[in-house]
């Protein structure tokens, strides 16, 4: 593996998003939300404090849940992302996206995506069997998703309009079909 | 943001030897607190070195029952495995006690060691603060300190260092092990990794420059209970007020220092035969509050106490 060293201050950076190659030269200092939003028009994933406070760029990075705004792009190099334009078209939503609907989990909608692309990651963690603080045996290989899991597994994603009950019964709804 | 060059390390000697050598080097694994700092222009490296993809996120057995993370091992990971879960609550819990899922997935273990403090007059650039810029004063000491240190503090700053996981890894006696520019390695023990503010509070570890954590070992679990509690003000994703990390006869606190405290006193008193308060009375002893802070003294004394006895039934 070879040490590669960039002398200016930006980079060819390529990295699949939604199941196609996309390749930019971005300045270093573009952040994954960016690069998604500004330079691959993928206004989907919002950005809301842009300090990892709101959860409101959340996005899949291979699989997993991460605030896309505290990461560099050029730290996923080849990284398979997926952001909420990925989960779901108009005419074919998510489970998450159609109980979102079902439950009016959203006033204003700006931290849907967020909310939606971390549940998505969330349901795989619990399925995974990792535990959480609302976990009360820590050695259980099965995770019941009861309403305190819920809550503590989404506490990384925020809505200022406090659509916590609908979002808690759209995500019981599909955690609960799935079970 | 400030520009700055990159590099992605090739191994961890190169990137130890690459941050000696480069000036304003920085290394950025999970990037969850430097890019934060960074984009407040806290943090101004002249060159980053990604260590994310160092082949250091492995959990292996260490021998002797002992337990070796990978420093690139997320904190997500670290909570999730088996055998930690199995051997190591404290630690689950206090990771799982700290940030949000989204950051741990990213967050990894030898950041988490590195993370700077959360004290609001580090971040606000217009103010004051001596770790940000040495001999400028400490405007927390006569400011808002509701979260400030109480014990090891110095007219020079009272901020508090910020990881639960840490908390729990001086109560598991657990070390860190580096490399250093040269290539050497060495292992420190967890509670000679971060210092005390003295007059000195911009130097908060005794890494040398370059020098770059590669793993933690933690030894076999000691005998008896386990636990990590931690007090804020809401119930997730919150920074702590108070916190204690107990495993077998091992004690530390968090929150209340710019370090883990491993609280060696009150442990001397609960072997001695001290009942838990009168044990967590010595310990707390020394602590001194600023104003704000004072409520601390008392609240850590408490969670101290209800922690032993807990651990007792």
């Amino acid at each position: 593996m070879a040490s590669t060293t960039a002398a200016a201050n930006a980079a060819a950076i390529t990295f699949t998003v939604n199941g196609a190659v996309r390749a930019l030269d971005l300045d270093l200092r573009t952040t994954l939300l960016d690069a998604l939003r500004e330079h691959l028009d993928l206004k989907g994933t919002k950005k809301g404090c842009d300090h990892g406070q709101c959860g409101a760029c959340t996005v899949l990075v291979n699989g997993v849940r991460i605030n896309s705004c505290l990461s560099l792009a050029v730290m996923h190099q080849g990284d398979e992302i997926t952001t909420i334009e990925g989960l779901g078209a108009a005419d074919d939503l998510s489970d998450l996206q159609v109980a979102f609907l079902d439950r009016d989990a959203f006033q204003c909608g700006y931290c849907t995506p967020g909310q939606i692309c971390s549940a998505t990651g969330m349901l795989d963690e619990a399925a995974k069997g990792w535990p959480s603080s609302a976990t009360d045996d820590l050695n259980t290989a099965e995770i019941d998703l009861t309403d305190a899991e819920i809550r503590e597994r989404m506490s990384g994603n925020i809505c200022r309009c406090s659509a916590y009950p609908q979002i808690l019964d759209a995500i019981r709804d599909v955690a609960g079909a799935a079970a | 943001m400030k520009p700055f060059t990159y590099e992605r390390a090739a191994d961890p000697a190169a990137a130890a030897k690459a941050a000696a050598e480069t000036p304003g080097a920085r290394f950025l694994a999970g990037g969850t607190n430097l890019l934060d700092l960074m984009k407040l222009d806290i943090e101004t490296p002249a060159h980053v070195i990604d260590v994310g993809r160092l082949p250091l996120a492995r959990i292996e057995d260490a021998g002797d029952g002992a337990l070796r993370i990978g420093a690139m091992a997320t904190n997500s990971a670290v909570a999730a495995d088996p055998r930690v879960r199995r051997s190591y609550p404290v630690l689950v819990e206090a990771l799982l006690s700290g940030a949000s899922p989204q950051l741990r997935n990213k967050a990894t273990t030898g950041g988490n060691l590195v993370q700077r403090t959360r004290c609001a007059y580090f971040y606000d650039t217009a103010k004051p603060c001596n770790k940000r810029q040495p001999g400028a004063g400490c405007a927390a000491i006569g400011g808002l300190n509701r979260m400030s240190a109480i014990l090891g503090t110095s007219d020079a700053c009272i901020a508090t260092h910020p990881s639960d996981m840490a908390v729990a890894l001086s109560a598991l006696d657990a070390s860190v092990e580096t490399v250093a520019p040269d290539g050497s390695g060495r292992t420190i023990g967890i509670d000679d990794l971060h210092r005390l503010p003295g007059e000195t509070p911009q130097i908060e570890t005794s890494l040398a420059t370059g020098e770059l954590i590669t793993g933690i070992v933690l030894p076999a679990p000691p005998p008896g209970a386990q636990s990590y509690r931690k007090v804020r003000d809401r119930a997730s994703y919150a920074s702590g007020l108070a916190s204690v990390a107990m495993a077998g006869d091992r004690i530390a606190l968090g929150c209340v220092a710019l370090k883990p405290w491993r609280a060696h006193k009150a442990e001397a008193a609960l072997k001695a035969g001290a009942p838990p308060r009168v044990a967590a009375e010595v310990e707390l002893a020394p602590a001194h509050g600023n104003g704000g802070n004072n409520f601390k003294i008392n609240l850590t004394c408490r969670l101290m106490t209800a922690v032993i006895q807990d651990g007792r039934r």
